[in-house]
């Protein structure tokens, strides 16, 4: 049913309003840095606010329909269609994606990186966001496209103009990643244009992925399905990033600016993993079944891999980044396990993910501001030097080992669970190996994290900085950390706050696998 | 014999369907003549007349769109259709832009002044020609008139000699192109026993016995078109051509002649060879291969910027000729992805060579390294070229990427292994194209200015109401695919 009134135009204005925001600022000169600051944050908090609209509004008895539902004609010719809606799926990534773009936006009120710009930097902020809130929304493959490929480009720049020492090359290599992915995975979803038809044998011509998902491959050959799964597989799971296509991510990470490593980690990469449970998965079920084994393969080696490379990391942003390729892996094998249990812990570990890495971006980006390096050998003593920045980084870390009661521990520990018990048509042995597995990457984690804090946190400030007075946390970044803070403990405490949202929408997706 | 045998009598004129072309001929004979008169005095009216006259011929094709029915006239070697249409409109709208482009280059430059842009307007009148041709003599007519004034347009730097090689090269690529192209007419002419395409398509159905002579008669007109839109391994002149040439003639070029190029193809291939798609599907397939691939590795080793733009012209030409591997598998989505192709590429190719000209005004340079800090203290520019180069690499919101989801969907619409392949090739390749675009993105955004030179750019009326065009148009084929896709859609022009 579509959505009339202002529902009609909620979804969309989530969507745009940061785009518009982006065009203002277009006319204004870019002498006036505050007058920007003021724009790029009022637009961004504009959308916000469109969301808590749809928060509010959100029929929590029929989480897994699709409301705020707005379906106008786009590109006739090709039968592309501008559906966009929100559903318990949606919602939560797209609130996440909402709240870290201001959040992002007040940490830069100070924090703008070499070489400056202000103007520039805020509207590739705020382009990003349109992308990344449009991905999430959008039920239209083609339309999806557009938004998962709007991105690229103001994180390219972000990266290659605010970022680090190799910045040139770690944008370019971010960008062909991920542009080789959505090539093949654009292949796919026209694939699926040509072959999906109706039960009397007439095509269905149609990149909605509501017929799409309700076709779900019935009369496809397996062999084709598997094909046309492998493409999304790319275009997804190199975005995710999954073995062995992350090396792009500790690259990107290492080299972006601190607001860019936090959306980059925040939201970005959950394009991937959201892609997969929105489109892979439901549309093309048995080809997902053949996959399944692979998929939680790669994860468990991600597992154990970022891992291993978290502990030899000397550099405390790319050990961060590391650390995402191993969350990510928890987020995939919950996907692989294509269990309701799998993929609701994959949705509430994306958003874990996305909340509990971004605030440990934040705090090394502010460690670097003050140190001027994030070398974990030349730290040491935050605690005594900051301790209230330290404190946070101590919180961070715990949950992001997955202490309980922290939104870290939900997102892993259903995950491992779900692979005692994979979906029907898996192996159990097999997920069963993969469980222990990942149970053991815990345990590295646990000692990665905590090495890691001990090494910056604990004992006396390094010789080369005893001297050196580090200001504490400031107002700007109280303001952007406090919401990650709660968020952490709300959903570690009442983790039913996302999975009441998720567990319908799931289920329908899950019910085709016989979960 | 009786004298009344030997009467001319005129075949009937359909002077409507004429117009575009008349008035067309028309502007050009009075630039001509003022020419004649005022010489010298009149230099400085002659790129508004010529940009006027070219909008005053977009009114008949106004009209005739309007009006909506399809006209044929001598025996159906003349056609006027929605396609036909659709193409004068681009090639006088291109021709429109490359005179913005040309004003401020050709003065500057101290060049011949009224004859260039004479020749331009006679070179576009072949153009609006070609694209209502359906008959093999129409066709070489309008083929020789856009060509010759192109060859002398190339050489117009008089003084350079880069300028003449480029013009002599083009000249004798084009001609030999020419005699094979003549030469697989003929060939064909004989078996089919017409000139006219419609004739030919039947009489290659049923022609069975000669099956040889056809297949080599085809083969050697689409080599002939494959010289005339750069197609590996026909493209070599390419490069040197696009590099001596003035730059608004290089952007002519790029653009204008090489659409029509691929507007006599779309004739040939759809209408006259429509019966021997077995001989057509497979060239192109091998040729649409080679250009795109060689195009992008050649593209990749490039440092001046003209010479990228020139070998990442053949790659893209490489993608336009992609759906010609599908001609008769996916015949409807085929026309459709070459037009919307052909429309887009004109667009962001000519914003291309405009940001060019902009920024060879100040850096007097064509290297790639010499955008370096553009963002730093022209920011308007460095941005209409990010939307260009990322509209050339097919990354939304530019238009680029609409035209490259029309040739993938045509591919894929085939449903053949071939038509898979293609497309898998096609994605490889639009991948490796983005890293020769994104080298001048990198000089622009994430470069320091040489020397630290960062005085800003001046950029004339002209040039900034060309790049106002093409930045505008596409952004709205990115944004609103529509616009540009529904102009592709010409099933019915083609219901055999």
């Amino acid at each position: 049913m579509q959505a009339t009134g202002f529902d009609a135009w909620a979804v969309s204005l989530v969507v745009f309003l940061p785009l518009l925001g982006a065009l203002v600022m277009l006319a204004v000169p870019s002498k006036e840095e505050e007058t920007h600051k003021l724009i790029a944050l009022v637009s961004s908090l504009g959308a916000l606010a469109a969301g808590i609209y749809i928060l509010v509004q959100f029929d929590y008895d029929n989480t897994s329909e699709l409301q705020f539902l707005v379906d106008k004609s786009w590109i006739d010719v090709i039968n592309s269609r501008f559906i966009v809606g929100v559903d318990g799926l949606s919602l939560p990534m797209l609130i996440l994606s909402l709240v870290v773009v201001p959040l992002c936006i007040v940490y830069s009120w100070q924090h703008i990186p070499e070489p400056g710009n202000p103007k520039a930097f805020l509207m590739l902020i705020l382009v990003l966001a349109t992308g990344m809130n449009g991905t999430f929304v959008s039920h239209d493959l083609i339309l999806f496209f557009v938004f998962f490929e709007i991105v690229l480009l103001p994180m390219y720049f972000m990266i290659g103009v605010w970022g680090g020492p190799e910045r040139k090359y770690a944008s370019l290599k971010f960008f062909l990643f991920t542009l080789f992915g959505s090539a093949l995975m654009i292949l796919s979803f026209l694939a699926l244009f040509f072959v999906a038809e109706d039960p009397s044998g007439t095509a269905l011509n149609t990149f909605d992925m509501r017929a799409l998902s309700q076709w779900a491959g019935a009369g496809l050959s397996l062999t084709t399905a598997v094909v046309i799964f492998g493409g999304m597989f790319m275009g997804f799971g190199i975005k995710v990033p999954m073995f062995p296509f992350h090396t792009w991510l500790p690259d990107a990470h290492t080299q972006a600016p601190t607001v860019g490593s936090v959306i980059l980690a925040a939201v970005l990469l959950k394009l991937g993993t959201y892609g997969f449970i929105r489109i892979a998965l439901p549309i093309l079920p048995r080809a997902a079944e053949q996959w399944a084994p692979w998929i939680g393969l790669l994860a468990v080696i991600g597992i154990i891999y970022g891992a291993l490379g978290c502990l030899a990391q000397t550099d405390m942003k790319r050990l961060i980044a590391f650390s995402s390729v191993a969350h990510m892996g928890y987020v995939m094998l919950g996907i692989s396990t294509l269990t309701t249990l799998g993929i609701n812990a994959a949705v509430f570990g994306m958003v874990a993910h996305g909340l509990i890495t971004g605030i440990l971006f934040f705090v090394a980006g502010s460690v670097k501001e003050r140190y001027h390096t994030l070398e974990i050998a030349r730290l040491g003593g935050l605690l005594k030097a900051a301790p209230r920045m330290g404190w946070i980084l101590g919180f961070a870390t715990m949950a992001s080992l997955g202490l309980p009661g922290l939104a870290g521990f939900w997102g892993e520990f259903p995950a491992i669970l779900a692979a005692y018990q994979p979906a029907p048509a898996l192996s159990e042995e097999l997920f069963r190996v993969y469980m222990v597995i990942a149970a053991l990457g815990t345990v590295l984690a646990a000692g990665y994290l905590l090495w890691l804090y001990q090494r910056t946190a604990f004992g006396e400030p390094t010789e080369e900085f005893a001297d050196l007075e580090i200001a504490d946390v400031n107002q700007y970044e109280w303001l952007a950390w406090t919401p990650f803070l709660l968020a952490i403990l709300a959903f570690g405490v009442y983790p039913n706050l996302i999975f009441s949202l998720t567990d319908d929408t799931v289920g329908n997706i899950v019910s085709a696998f016989g979960g | 014999m009786e004298l009344a045998m030997l009467a001319f009598e005129r075949p009937a004129i359909d002077w409507h369907a004429f117009a575009p072309e008349l008035v067309l001929l028309a502007v050009g004979s009075i630039l001509t003549l003022i020419d004649i008169v005022y010489n010298e005095r009149a230099r400085r009216v002659m790129p508004a007349l010529a940009a006027v006259g070219l909008l005053a011929t977009l009114v008949p094709v106004l009209t005739l769109a309007v009006d909506g029915a399809d006209r044929s006239m001598f025996d159906g070697a003349f056609v006027v259709d929605d396609m036909a249409l659709t193409l004068k409109a681009l090639f006088l709208i291109s021709g429109f832009v490359v005179v913005l482009l040309s004003v401020d280059y050709i003065r500057d430059g101290d060049y011949h002044e009224n004859e260039y842009y004479s020749l331009l307007l006679a070179s576009l009148l072949g153009m609006v020609l070609i694209a209502s041709s359906r008959d093999l003599i129409t066709m070489f007519i309008a083929l020789e008139l856009l060509s010759i004034p192109a060859y002398m347009l190339a050489a117009w730097r008089k003084g350079g000699a880069t300028s003449n090689e480029a013009g002599l090269k083009y000249y004798l690529m084009g001609v030999f192109a020419s005699a094979i192209m003549l030469y697989g007419m003929s060939l064909i002419f004989g078996v089919s026993g017409s000139t006219q395409f419609d004739a030919i398509r039947v009489a290659l159905d049923t022609g069975g016995d000669s099956a040889p002579m056809v297949t080599l008669g085809i083969l050697f007109v689409l080599v002939g078109f494959g010289f005339k839109v750069s197609a590996v391994p026909f493209h070599t002149w390419a490069p040197d051509v696009y590099e001596g040439s003035p730059t608004p003639i290089t952007a002519f070029l790029a653009v204008a002649a090489k659409a029509a190029g691929f507007v006599a193809l779309l004739q040939l291939v759809f209408v006259a060879f429509s019966g021997r798609y077995d001989v057509v599907e497979p060239f192109f397939w091998i040729m649409a291969a080679l250009t795109m691939t060689v195009g992008n590795l050649m593209a990749l080793r490039q440092t001046n910027i003209v010479r990228m733009l020139a070998y990442s012209g053949v790659a893209q030409g490489g993608f336009m000729l992609a759906p010609f591997a599908v001609a008769g598998q996916a015949t409807d989505s085929a026309i459709q992805a070459i037009v919307t192709y052909l429309i887009i590429y004109a667009f962001m190719n000519l914003g291309a060579f405009a940001v060019v000209l902009a920024v060879a005004k100040k850096t007097r340079s064509g290297e790639i390294s010499s955008y370096a800090g553009l963002f730093s203290y022209a920011p308007g520019l460095a941005v209409a070229m990010t939307v260009f180069m990322a509209a050339l690499a097919g990354i939304p919101p530019a238009g680029g990427w609409v035209a490259k989801l029309l040739v993938w969907r045509a591919l894929l619409d085939a449903s053949s292994v071939q038509g898979t392949v293609l497309a898998v090739v096609v994605a490889f390749n639009a991948v490796l194209a983005f890293s020769y675009y994104a080298k001048v993105l990198r000089e622009m955004w994430m470069s320091d200015a040489p020397d630290g030179d960062t005085s800003p750019v001046s950029v004339s009326g002209t040039l900034t109401l060309a790049l106002g065009l093409t930045v505008l148009a596409t952004l709205a084929f990115g944004v609103f695919p529509q616009l540009a896709a529904r102009f592709g859609d010409f099933s019915a022009s083609f219901a055999l």
